[in-house]
């Protein structure tokens, strides 16, 4: 530890170690959190943070190390004895039902018989007092998933905890409702709590964290003060190398219009599902438009039916390349020289228990029938012909696996994503339309995919990208739109769009208590 | 304190593939327990249950001929219960399937022509299909839980055969006894060899055993297959149709069943008669499960339960117990099979304490 303190650490950990078969996730971790810090774990994705901080909460065992609470070696089996110990967890997805209330959602997870009525004037009283206004009264899934997020905290603060470990808690805010989050962490600090908090946010973690501990492939890379560093200080302590700048440089003039959408609407398919309310886009080839906005305003439905995934009534509302594809298939606007990356990668964009080949052929055996398949109507599988291109994507976009042909679900997140982003790119397709290209992804593997993106438009095709990382919106795009509660905003030239007006837009320029909101944050 | 299945980060591919055979021997070590608490031998009871069968040229036959329902019926299962549909009726499939090809033998009797066996396989084939259909659109349009529609229609097909053959099936000169008519020669399946009794029913078996390998292993078509079973939405994803695979998983495992019954009547009965399957569509899913749900493997697992079959009759003339200890085996052997991949996959933790899971965890 460079900076030694004199005052024993409320968590340390010596030497902790998880290993999974063959892979050390982590790797003999020295960390330590003071009382009433805010400390940051900064990492890419599989560097081992959320093995790490599972083993702090009691999910995973620990294969090897210790840990000490307050000087004093402890064994954690089980999350229900973390927060017994003192330890909260906001955790990144959250686990709350739907259909229930506020309240109900809270006393889930308490242990014992607490009166429902209890719960709620304790739940209302915390909220009130860290600002993080809540009803207790309303059900889940009326709520922003800002609001759900606080339930998740407030939920852990009931159980008067003295270390709050919260994991990428602003991936699914708007800057304003991030900028309400640091407040509550600021009097949580105050109050003498300390705060593990994991981020891959450079910015943020500088702008609020006192100490940062770096962790590069389940081993700690550095352990500094976030201030005294520069964002690209910290990425390379992340990352082990410069990341490569993307450059968007060469976009030239749009040329025709390939993807129109007119007055596009939809009703939800399911009780917490979003409508589509008449959406209007255009975008033309070499062009890259982004659709920004916070997660769960109708981002997966929008790509639902631009995919045809789900079909609408109105075959008009969509045309690409000119034709109505309204009430086509998936298959049919393949067909017509569509790509299509979803968000999910598990279970959606690829099968994790099958094996490479067979999720290249699982998006392209239509389009491309006549090298991968054979036999006519008996549809026989070209085995050689799939792994030659399975090789040849895995070498263009730098997939790193181990043996020739793993299951999916063996890749980690990024590498699994340059697959299933390449073999999209490897048709050269005219339109491709991308849900959330680099969630979850290593800051490698994003700029690899982000730069394979604008080069797909340089090249002639049009690429409409839904995401929620403004960084990567401003980054790749041309023109920008927000897509808020099934509404889509005027794509914008990125010239003339700032933050402060996307994260309005994002924020429900239509909803009352939604704007006092922002103003309130705006005011500050 | 409580039992907790917590999954298995490696698996290991070395007990996948022994499974079925670490279940044949703890059955057997089950049926030896249960011998010698029965006051039986259990050397000797275990030897006419599972040896004694295979000594003999005419057992043989038997055994193929009991096999071969199996066989059909189980490798239509594997593909739709591959495909995540859980088709638990085709004892009932395989009823109707009988019926509907018994129609030309019985209602046409008289009728002379070659087609009579072709004819009587396909309107098998089309009965159980069209029977499993039912299952089929209620999960598919109202979205029915097809483990109970298609087990309940078992019970209204049986009862629908025990109808029509003391009623309006009956034979005409049959002093009364529930039986239909007995099937004419060229009603009858053939032998595939003059010197046994064993018919066409097992060639069917085999063939459809080694076309349905190759589908699931070759063709596009298998790969929807199991991209569907794995997860509907990555096979939405690829364009496939989880409702309409409903629909084929179905009236191809119904076919197979239906395929199986006319075969089993045809060949091995020569009429219809109030029950005419010790319970094949459902000793069937054992076999599917037993052969890993690999075509190929369900052509070993089925010969195996037929010998169950054959070991109950054996040891109940040998050493006099009943033949529901035929069930029990079969019993044992679903439970140890799916025992075995159960523990393959997961690993038990006892829980001691009142300590509640976290929310997330």
């Amino acid at each position: 530890m460079q900076n030694k303190n004199t005052e024993t650490p409320l968590l340390e950990t010596r030497g902790l170690t998880k290993i999974f078969g063959s892979l050390r996730a982590c790797d003999g971790i020295d960390l330590a959190i003071a009382p009433g810090e805010i400390h940051a774990l900064l990492g890419e994705n599989g560097a081992g943070k959320s093995t790490l901080v599972k083993m702090l909460f009691g999910v995973l065992d620990p294969s090897g190390g210790e840990i000490l609470w307050k000087g004093k070696p402890v064994s954690i089996g089980s999350p229900g004895e973390a927060r017994a110990t003192g330890v909260g967890m906001v955790f990144q997805h959250f686990s709350l039902f739907e259909a229930l209330t506020v309240a109900e959602n809270i006393a889930l997870a308490l242990d014992g018989n607490v009166a429902i009525d209890r719960i709620s004037e304790e739940a209302r009283r915390l909220s009130l007092e860290y600002g993080l206004p809540l009803d207790p009264s309303a059900h889940v899934a009326d709520l922003s998933v800002g609001e759900r997020q606080r339930i998740e905290i407030v939920r852990s603060l009931l159980q008067n905890p003295e270390l709050i470990i919260l994991d990428e808690p602003t991936s699914v805010l708007t800057p304003q409702e991030a900028d309400k989050l640091f407040e509550t962490l600021a009097k949580l600090k105050a109050e003498g709590r300390s705060v593990l908090y994991i981020s891959h946010r450079l910015e943020e973690v500088q702008r609020i964290c006192d100490r940062a501990t770096v962790l590069r492939h389940g081993r700690v890379t550095g352990a500094c003060d976030p201030r005294q560093e520069t964002p690209s200080s910290l990425a390379r302590m992340m990352v082990g190398g410069e990341v490569a700048e993307i450059s968007g440089a060469g976009l030239g003039e749009p040329g025709d219009m390939l993807v129109e959408i007119k007055k596009l609407s939809a009703p939800s398919r399911t009780p917490f599902a979003v409508a589509l309310k008449d959406i209007d886009l255009a975008v033309r080839a070499g062009e890259v438009v982004a659709i920004a906005g916070v997660a769960g305003n109708g981002q997966s439905e929008l790509f639902d039916v631009l995919s045809g995934e789900d079909k609408v009534a109105d075959a008009e509302a969509i045309l690409i390349r000119g034709k109505p594809v309204g009430r086509m298939g998936i298959t049919e606007r393949r067909l017509l020289g569509c790509g299509f990356v979803p968000e999910e990668r598990h279970g959606h964009a690829a099968v994790s228990e099958m094996p490479l080949t067979a999720n290249l052929v699982l998006s392209r055996h239509s389009s491309d029938r006549a090298t991968f398949l054979s036999g006519g109507p008996l549809g026989l599988i070209n085995t050689d012909a799939v792994a030659k291109a399975c090789k040849r994507i895995c070498e263009i976009m730098d997939v790193r696996k181990s043996g020739d042909d793993p299951a999916a679900g063996s890749l980690s997140g990024g590498n699994l994503q340059k697959f299933i982003v390449g073999r999209e790119l490897d048709r050269k397709p005219m339109v491709l339309v991308v849900n959330q290209p680099t969630w979850g992804v290593d800051a490698g593997a994003a700029s690899r995919i982000r730069q394979a993106l604008i080069d797909l438009a340089k090249a002639g095709s049009a690429v409409v990208v839904i995401s929620q990382d403004l960084d990567e919106v401003f980054e790749i795009a041309s023109r920008i739109a927000v897509i808020n509660e099934g509404q889509l905003s005027v794509a914008e030239p990125v010239s003339t769009m700032t933050r402060e007006r996307i994260g309005l837009l994002m924020g429900g320029f239509h909803d009352g208590s939604g704007q006092a909101e922002v103003e309130a944050a705006h005011a500050h | 304190m409580r039992i907790e299945l917590k999954k298995r980060e490696n698996i290991s591919s070395l007990f996948s593939i022994l499974s079925p055979f670490i279940a044949l021997g703890l059955t057997l070590i089950a049926g030896v327990i249960l011998f010698v608490s029965l006051g039986k031998d259990p050397v000797s009871a275990l030897y006419s249950f599972f040896i004694e069968p295979l000594t003999e040229v005419w057992s043989l036959h038997e055994l193929a001929i009991k096999a071969a329902p199996l066989i059909l019926i189980a490798v239509g299962l594997s593909v739709c219960f591959r495909s995540n549909n859980w088709n638990i009726g085709a004892e009932g499939q395989f009823i109707i399937g009988a019926m509907a090809g018994s129609i030309l033998p019985v209602v046409f009797h008289g009728w002379e022509s070659p087609l009579m066996l072709p004819l009587m396989i396909i309107s098998g084939m089309i009965g159980g299909a069209l029977y499993a259909a039912i299952p089929a659109f209620l999960k598919a349009r109202l979205n029915t839980n097809e483990i109970l529609s298609s087990l309940m229609l078992v019970y209204i097909a049986q009862l629908l055969l025990d109808w029509t053959v003391r009623g309006p099936w009956r034979n005409p000169e049959g002093f009364n006894f529930p039986e239909t008519r007995n099937f004419a020669d060229n009603a009858v399946l053939p032998r595939i060899i003059e010197t046994g009794k064993t018919h066409w029913g097992f060639g069917f078996a085999l063939i459809a055993a080694i076309v349905l390998w190759f589908v699931m292993r070759r063709m596009l078509k298998g790969f929807e297959i199991s991209v569907l079973g794995q997860s509907a939405r990555a096979g939405r994803f690829a364009g496939f149709s989880d409702k309409k695979m409903v629909y084929f998983a179905f009236l191809l495992s119904g076919a197979m069943a239906g395929l199986a019954g006319i075969s089993e009547v045809s060949g091995a009965i020569g009429q219809l008669r109030p029950v005419i399957s010790p319970g094949y569509g459902f000793t069937a899913i054992i076999v599917a499960f037993l052969g890993r749900l690999n075509p190929l493997g369900i052509v070993a697992a089925g010969l195996i339960l037929a010998l169950t079959y054959l070991g109950g009759e054996a040891a109940q003339i040998s050493i006099g117990i009943t033949d529901k200890v035929t069930r029990l085996f079969q019993g044992l052997l679903l439970f140890f099979v799916l025992g075995c991949d159960t523990l393959i996959h997961y690993r038990i933790r006892l829980v001691f304490g009142a300590a509640r899971k976290g929310s997330a965890a």
